[in-house]
């Protein structure tokens, strides 16, 4: 369906036509097969999780161009499960790391990268000298944004997305399949659905559905099998469970519908009420810094360090501070003491800010947020402490 | 009985369980019974003036209510139900 625009005809050299025997070989593919893949150009958005799968297998299927879009830089922690990252790339740009393993993996790839993040101003310039866009990003602004690009440019949207040891796959925008929109019209609130970084990830599970999404790209290119078109594949890697719900195109979609209001690219960052919430909260009247936390603690002071995070995050690294993860603060709220002067913490300084927050409308006023939280603390006061 | 399926991120307001049965002739008293179990799942399914938040989604069986009778959607026993939340990640 969405194999190529382009009319030159493609052959495969000698080097190729052995490269990909095993496709050949196979009458799903063969040779007529090969050259759709070939002729093919795919945009993945993002090279971390998702991206880093979804690139190696249509680099090493013989998808013949291949675009990336990402603007981060590798990162210790991203080598759990970014496995197109090597631990010599922490530092180095996405791109840059993803396009020499790209490379060394198939010669033959044309690779054309962008170094960008994705928004409203590029994505329909970028989109358009692609066939198949394949979704790899990580917050709710990006997929809608490519999902109402994917649909007002008319390519299809091979969606996967991640979430501790769960994930969702489905393909939209195909011009009779419904689009993301469909399925959720709205975005949930910020701060209701933890990130993947307050949450989680089990390492292998992007693995699992990058590999879910190049199957539905490769499926796709060749018009073969039954794409998840109208499907929304539920994989439960703890149980080892897949679910398969029923997509309908809802016919009062804002994007896709049969009288669309959105008919542009919109601000997703302000539909999805993001004010920087996943961030470090800015600096309040009621923050600590860690060096005054530090010389405080030096100098012998009754301070009370209540620490917010989940028992496993304790286990990892603490401040020895007493334990209440920030959902059973409400309930367990007794057994702090308000004329004690009490400071907050958890990873980053945005679960404590809200536990300040709650503490001070329960009538504590002796609270204190420790800015930047354990982290800062790893950075600036003692080195020894890990930080994850 | 009906079996409710529990979403990752949700299960941390039912006890870790991946599922929980209840009693229901129809998707608004199952899901009734659900909150009425677990009442720290209210406000992540339900906003203040009790409707169905947008971001989630019911299933029974492979059907979205949405296209069958919404909540008013009637259950025979052993249907299953799903929250299917959205969730974003992937490349962080």
């Amino acid at each position: 369906m969405a194999s190529t625009t382009t009319e030159i005809p493609v052959t495969l050299s000698k080097d190729e036509i052995l490269r990909y025997s095993r496709h050949l070989i196979m009458p799903e593919v063969g040779m007529e097969g090969q050259q759709k893949l070939k002729a093919a150009r795919v945009l993945c958005i993002g090279t971390g999780g998702l991206g880093s799968p979804l690139a190696l297998y249509l680099a090493a299927a013989g998808v013949g161009t291949l675009g990336l879009v990402d603007f981060d830089v590798v990162d210790y922690t991203n080598l759990q499960r970014q496995i197109i990252h090597s631990t010599a790339d922490v530092g180095r740009k996405k791109l840059d790391s993803a396009a020499d393993k790209l490379k060394a993996m198939n010669p033959f790839l044309n690779l054309r990268t962008f170094d960008t993040r994705l928004s409203s101003e590029n994505a329909l310039e970028l989109f358009r000298d692609f066939d198949i866009i394949a979704d790899g990003t990580d917050n709710f602004p990006t997929r809608y944004l490519v999902n109402d690009a994917c649909v007002l440019t008319g390519k299809p949207n091979v969606y996967g997305s991640i979430f501790r040891f769960e994930g969702q796959a489905s393909v939209f925008a195909t011009e009779e399949g419904p689009c993301y929109r469909c399925l959720y019209p709205e975005p949930p609130p910020p701060g209701l659905v933890p990130s993947c970084a307050e949450g989680g990830v089990l390492g292998i599970l992007p693995g699992l559905v990058g590999v879910m999404q190049a199957t539905e790209v490769i499926k796709l290119i060749l018009g073969v099998g039954e794409p998840l078109v109208g499907r929304l594949l539920l994989i439960d890697a703890l149980g080892m469970k897949f679910r398969e719900l029923k997509l309908r195109k809802n016919p009062d979609c804002p994007v896709c519908g049969t009288h669309p209001t959105v008919t542009k690219l919109i601000d997703y960052n302000e539909f999805c009420g993001i004010r920087g919430e996943e961030k470090p909260v800015e600096s309040a009247d009621s923050d600590m810094q860690v060096e005054e936390l530090k010389r405080r603690m030096d100098a012998g002071e009754d301070l009370f360090i209540l620490d917010v995070r989940e028992p496993h995050e304790y286990q990892i690294c603490n401040l020895g501070g007493y334990l209440i993860p920030l959902n059973d603060l409400p309930k367990r709220v007794h057994e702090l003491d308000s004329s004690r002067e009490i400071v907050a913490h958890c990873k980053m300084g945005g679960r404590s800010a809200k536990a300040v927050a709650f503490l001070r409308q329960a009538g504590f006023t002796k609270v204190h947020n420790l800015a930047g939280g354990i982290t800062a603390w790893a950075d600036r006061v003692d080195p020894r402490v890990p930080k994850y | 009985m009906s079996k409710i399926h529990i979403p990752t991120p949700l299960r941390q307001y039912v006890g870790k369980q991946a599922s929980v049965e209840v009693q229901g002739t129809t998707v608004a008293e199952a899901m009734n019974a659900l909150v009425a179990q677990h009442p720290e799942l209210r406000r992540h399914l339900y906003t203040e003036d009790g409707k169905l938040r947008a971001f989630v989604n019911l299933y029974v069986n492979d059907e979205d209510i949405r296209y069958l009778q919404k909540e008013a959607t009637s259950l025979k026993d052993g249907d299953n139900i799903s929250i299917v939340p959205s969730i974003a990640g992937g490349a962080v």
